[in-house]
């Protein structure tokens, strides 16, 4: 892998927040995006390099999915100018940026339920002539495009192992297949960048292996990826590049090694007070008692000063280490951290 | 009580005009509703500008019958424009506010007493038509008879032409469906955000299904108008929107045959009740402490309401529906 990393030109890079690429694909320059007295979005400038894997990462209301939306189209920013292959996407809406070639998927799987698999991915092929008003009254304009379309999507199904479920409804899949069956129709129109906003939210482990996989795999086909992920595991494993959002803003950018040693990217997600007692009148308590207990055993219980403790002691980023899926990184914001007071709107 | 009379009368329903003006009501829901999710609660306003559209060029501007057509149907479009522009752009259920109420300025404006040298106020505009039964292969003032059923040679041609247009519509939605355009359409329905992230203008799609559905519900208008020969305000009131969503789901939406099954189902279901209330009435079989003959009127919709309850509840898919679609809601 440091292999393929060097010849994709990482190493020139500076791992600084706002580094310049040399061939970025997608390009933000002073996005903000206020909902009401709350910034969400305050990117000053942040570049996507073209064929790498970047995820960008950041704890619970860092404005990752915002930021997510106003690249694409779905929400506009307050200010700033962002391009795609040099060309603007101000004021550009969603479905022109998707047929120019940036398409997303959604954090949570938007199905079209009451529709077929393969009529699902028959949607995502661009430039349909049948889906024009009068063309489509007459079977013979586009029946033989629809041909091509249906090989092309029944290929991806099956490179998605989803050829079994072809003619089932899309209502009918569990949540990870959904979530590969958005990946392979976005990929339907052959984009040149592919936005995942959490790919393996809610994905079982076994399968976020395979969409793992399928992630690099579109790398190797010479795409562009950006994906919001919140899993370290994942984006260690599959990520050229890391841009680490928090509260708005880029704080970090680096290889995944740089970005686990990052100082500000570890305040963001453990707070700044990471490692430090956060309640020193505990340990104060806790060693007043230790004294009295060891002074002598005719102590009352109830002069202990244990009862003036605070009952309810907020979780320690420690305790991450006993969440069900032993998964620090996505634990960590959700547990009270500092930087997860302003969630976006 | 005369069996034989009220089982005709209601299945002669199958056929008639009124039939046609709901089927072509529903069909036009169907697309907005049943294929591209949105809320139109405002078809009898499409119903209206399509027969006043016709009524007033013919009537008011003494252009011929056939331009009136064609200036209904235009003013569907450009009523699903104004309606459209503005409202398809919100979410879901502000389209049904925005379209109910203008449903219902369009009424009231019709009916009003300053519209009343071009729309006729609240009688209405009456007694046109006549270049339309100049075309009638039956013979006009005859009465036919088919098995069971009769029908005067006038109705007898509004049927004809309007059968032909349900069956034109049906046609024109199974062509549609089947294709990329109508799979856009459902998209829509199911997630527009989705397909909006596929590279699919669904502004663009939303305008063009609500000037198809406008358009079939202003072909029903004008069949109404054409057969009896009169546009009235109040035939075109909210009402009118509620029974064609009636007979859409009765039928089963998002299906060719939904709404024109359902159109046949519920007119006759209506009709029948109407007629047995009437006959019960006259051989005095109800005591007025039950329900009195002015009540009657009121009854049968109070029976047909129940009866959609009970449909929705146990078969809200409708007739031809498919009730595992209904599980993927939401």
């Amino acid at each position: 892998m440091a292999d393929a990393r060097s010849a994709l030109g990482i190493e020139g890079i500076v791992s600084e927040p706002g580094s310049r690429k040399p061939d970025p694909v997608l390009m933000a320059d002073g996005i903000t995006r206020h909902f009401g007295g709350v910034t969400a979005v305050d990117v000053s400038h942040v570049e996507f390099q073209r064929g790498q894997i970047t995820a960008l990462i950041g704890p619970n209301g860092a404005g990752k999915t915002t930021f997510f939306n106003l690249l694409t189209g779905f929400d506009k920013p307050n200010t700033g100018t962002w391009e795609f292959n040099g060309k603007s996407l101000v004021g550009v809406p969603p479905h022109r940026v998707s047929r120019m070639g940036m398409v997303r998927t959604f954090q949570l799987t938007k199905s079209l339920t009451k529709l077929t698999v393969i009529e699902n991915m028959r949607l995502g092929a661009s430039g349909q002539r049948g889906e024009k008003f009068l063309p489509a009254l007459v079977r013979s304009m586009w029946s033989k495009q629809e041909d091509e379309i249906t090989e092309r999507a029944d290929e991806l199904l099956q490179r998605f192992k989803l050829d079994h479920m072809r003619d089932e409804f899309a209502g009918s899949l569990s949540g990870g297949q959904r979530k590969l069956l958005e990946m392979a129709r976005a990929l339907m129109s052959a984009p040149e960048l592919i936005m995942l906003d959490e790919p393996m939210a809610g994905v079982n482990p076994a399968l976020t292996q395979s969409l793992l996989g399928h992630v690099k795999s579109l790398r190797e086909d010479g795409m562009s990826v950006v994906f919001v992920e919140h899993d370290m595991d994942v984006v260690h494993d599959i990520s050229d590049w890391v841009v680490v959002m928090a509260e708005g803003r880029v704080i970090a950018e680096g290889t995944p090694t740089d970005i686990g040693r990052n100082q500000d990217v570890i305040d963001a997600y453990l707070g700044t007070h990471h490692g430090q007692d956060l309640h020193p009148e505990i340990a104060k308590a806790t060693a007043a008692r230790d004294e009295l207990l060891a002074a002598g055993d005719d102590v009352d219980i109830a002069d202990l000063p244990h009862s003036e403790l605070p009952t309810e002691v907020p979780a320690e980023p420690t305790d991450e280490e006993s969440s069900p899926d032993g998964d620090a990184a996505d634990g960590a914001p959700s547990d009270g951290a500092p930087s997860d007071g302003e969630d976006t709107p | 009580m005369n069996w034989n009379f009220i089982i005709t009368t209601a299945f002669s329903a199958i056929f008639i005009k009124e039939t046609v003006f709901y089927v072509l009501g529903a069909q036009g829901l169907n697309i907005h509703y049943g294929y591209t999710g949105l809320m139109n609660f405002g078809q009898a306003g499409f119903m209206a500008v399509g027969a006043y559209g016709m009524a007033i060029s013919y009537e008011t501007f003494g252009w011929s019958l056939w331009v009136g057509i064609l200036v209904g149907l235009v003013w569907a479009v450009l009523l699903a424009l104004l309606l459209g522009l503005p409202a398809l752009r919100l979410r879901g259920d502000y389209l049904a506010i925005v379209t109910i109420a203008a449903a219902e300025i369009i009424r009231l404006l019709a009916r009003s007493e300053s519209m009343q040298s071009v729309t006729g106020g609240n009688s209405g505009i009456n007694g046109f038509a006549g270049s339309f039964y100049d075309l009638n292969p039956w013979v006009n003032g005859r009465t036919y008879e088919f098995g069971p059923f009769n029908y005067r040679g006038q109705d007898l041609w509004v049927q004809t032409v309007g059968w032909g247009v349900v069956l034109l519509m049906a046609l024109l939605t199974f062509l549609l469906m089947r294709s990329p355009w109508g799979r856009v359409l459902k998209s829509i329905r199911e997630n527009e955000d989705a397909v909006r992230a596929l590279g699919k203008n669904v502004y663009a799609y939303k305008v063009q299904s609500l000037i198809l559905g406008g358009v079939m519900g202003a072909l029903g208008g004008i069949v109404i108008a054409i057969g009896n020969a009169s546009v009235q305000p109040d035939a075109f009131a909210t009402r009118t929107t509620f029974i064609c969503y009636g007979a859409l789901i009765l039928g089963g939406a998002a299906r060719v045959w939904g709404p024109v099954l359902g159109g046949i189902v519920f007119y006759v279901a209506f009709r029948f009740l109407d007629v047995l209330i009437r006959q019960l009435e006259r051989n005095d079989l109800v005591p007025d402490s039950i329900m009195t003959s002015t009540q009657s009127g009121v009854v049968r919709f109070i029976f047909l309401g129940a009866a959609l309850v009970l449909l929705m509840v146990f078969r809200p898919q409708g007739i031809l529906g498919d009730r595992k679609e209904l599980q993927f809601d939401g």
